[in-house]
């Protein structure tokens, strides 16, 4: 009366568990030990925050406010000021970057391609207190993702000429041409 | 008359250098013990295991000393304060006392006089393992209650529960070892497995004490009283730094205590061919360690209420009968 259906049954399902165990033993690691073996990133990975700059060579941020008010956890924070030739500018700007969730609404609302997300994350600090970025840190000299955007030629104040000069604007139109 | 105080200074002086040095070897033994059972878990789940403190990992325990040293010692409100204190070295001594009656090989002889190469050669060895053990269900359950915490005090009652039913499997499993080898003593049964290891002949018997010593150190699958996902942390959850080491340590103690005997019921003790005794005896150690690694990696664990249905419903029944069994034979083999 021993079943001898459910011994065999049993004991070979108990077998068969150690045996793939052990086949396991002699496998190589899957894992990729890290700082020896780095992993290329996709180019649009989200990770550390840089303030670019036009193919010009002015910087692209004018402080609209834009990101700080779409920031999910307000970590940036800026203030605005006017160049004597109109164009705005950030009299200074601060990004907490132990807040930043690395999310890209940012870069999102940015009218101007300014703020961007860039795959670099080792970058890390013990005090906290390093982790406040600010404008001289985040602005780069390049144009970053995208390098031949200049929103002045698109919009906003007339740098380059006159009014109606801008790409794809149509002219000033004298109104008493306009007369009957 | 200065020659009988001599001889005692001589034994006195040999007895404490045994001793030292077989500390030594078991607590540098279970904190290696530590580290190999996490890289050979990482390679049974095909990850690397620690890699970082040292090549490959071997300044990992010193590491985990330092750390645990240097750990705040906190005892939770309402703890009772003495017993926390003591219950960790109560787990921690049972299980290194057990080591002072395994023997370690043949006698050496050194400049005339024969030492014995085991710590106390008692007639009665196998008793006062099975008794150190039944102590070490103390270190659970006085850890346990003196936490002061719901977590601790399950884990402490499921614990002393399982200890104590597996204990009666793993005492009657060992019955027909003293009834093949005619004495309690461990270097008799030692010397018994000249020719043939018990294992061969009493396979059922070493499958009993192997899961029942499993169930002893309360290692995967019956490692309930301190399941990780379940009750935190178990009866040491309220340990932190050294006093919790003292118990993690107690564990690998036992770990290594209990290769060390089943070598020396089912496997021949120090026999072997060409090494000294000493190394096979650590190679039959590291072999049923390995066991227990290889059980940890695949196995999922043990319901309680299926632990304690195995122990009493199962193990025990089939201990008794090996036992009957075994009577049976050794009446018709001696019997002429």
């Amino acid at each position: 009366m021993i079943p001898y259906q459910t011994l065999f049954e049993g004991a070979y399902g108990l077998l068969t568990g150690f045996a793939m165990t052990l086949r396991h033993l002699f496998r190589r690691p899957i894992t990729e030990p890290y700082p020896e073996f780095k992993r290329k990133l996709p180019e649009r990975t989200r990770a550390t925050i840089i303030l670019t700059r036009d193919p010009d060579g002015d910087e692209r941020c004018v402080a609209c406010y834009l990101c700080s008010g779409v920031c999910p956890v307000n970590c940036i924070s800026m203030q605005s000021a006017e160049r004597s030739d109109g164009r705005r500018y950030a009299a200074w700007f601060r990004i907490n970057f132990a807040r930043c969730i690395y999310c890209g609404f940012c870069e999102e609302a940015c009218p101007t391609l300014a703020i961007q997300l860039t795959p670099h994350f080792e970058t890390c600090q013990r005090d906290s207190l390093k982790l406040l970025y600010e404008k001289e840190d985040l602005l780069v000299h390049h144009g970053g993702k995208n390098s031949d955007y200049n929103f002045y030629r698109h919009a906003g104040v007339a740098m380059v000429g006159d009014k109606g000069s801008h790409i794809g604007e149509e002219q000033p139109v004298d109104i008493r041409t306009l007369m009957p | 008359m200065s020659s009988v105080i001599t001889q005692w200074i001589t034994g006195f002086v040999l007895l404490i250098i045994k001793l030292g040095i077989v500390l030594l070897a078991l607590l540098l033994g279970a904190a290696y013990l530590v580290l190999a059972e996490r890289k050979l878990l990482a390679r049974m789940q095909i990850r690397i295991g620690p890699n970082r403190a040292g090549p490959f990992g071997l300044l990992q325990p010193i590491a985990d000393l330092i750390k645990m040293m240097t750990k705040e010692d906190v005892i939770p409100r309402g703890a009772d304060r003495v017993i926390f204190r003591y219950a960790p070295a109560v787990a921690a001594s049972t299980a290194m006392l057990i080591f002072a009656v395994v023997p370690f090989g043949d006698s050496l002889t050194l400049w005339g006089n024969r030492i014995p190469l085991v710590i106390t050669d008692l007639n009665v060895g196998l008793l006062a393992v099975l008794g150190l053990s039944s102590l070490g269900v103390y270190g659970v359950a006085l850890g346990g209650w003196a936490s002061n915490s719901k977590y601790s005090l399950l884990g402490a009652i499921r614990g002393v529960s399982q200890m104590i039913s597996y204990e009666l499997s793993l005492g009657l499993s060992l019955v027909p070892v003293v009834m093949m080898a005619g004495s309690f003593s461990l270097v008799d049964i030692v010397t018994a497995q000249t020719s043939t290891p018990f294992i061969f002949v009493q396979p059922v018997s070493f499958a009993i004490f192997f899961v029942s010593a499993m169930a002893e150190i309360k290692r995967i699958p019956f490692d309930l009283p301190e399941a990780e996902n379940e009750l935190i942390a178990g009866y040491h959850t309220e340990y932190s730094g050294l006093r919790f080491g003292l118990f993690f340590l107690g564990e690998y103690v036992t770990l290594v205590t209990l290769g060390a005997l089943t070598a020396v019921f089912f496997l021949g003790g120090w026999h072997g061919p060409f090494f000294p005794g000493i190394i096979w005896l650590l190679i039959k150690i590291a072999v049923v360690a390995f066991g227990m690694i290889w059980v940890r990696g695949t196995l999922p664990r043990f319901r309680s209420d299926q632990l304690m249905d195995m122990g009493w419903k199962f193990l025990t029944p089939l201990a008794l009968a090996n036992i009957v069994v075994t009577g049976a034979a050794l009446l018709m083999l001696t019997a002429k």
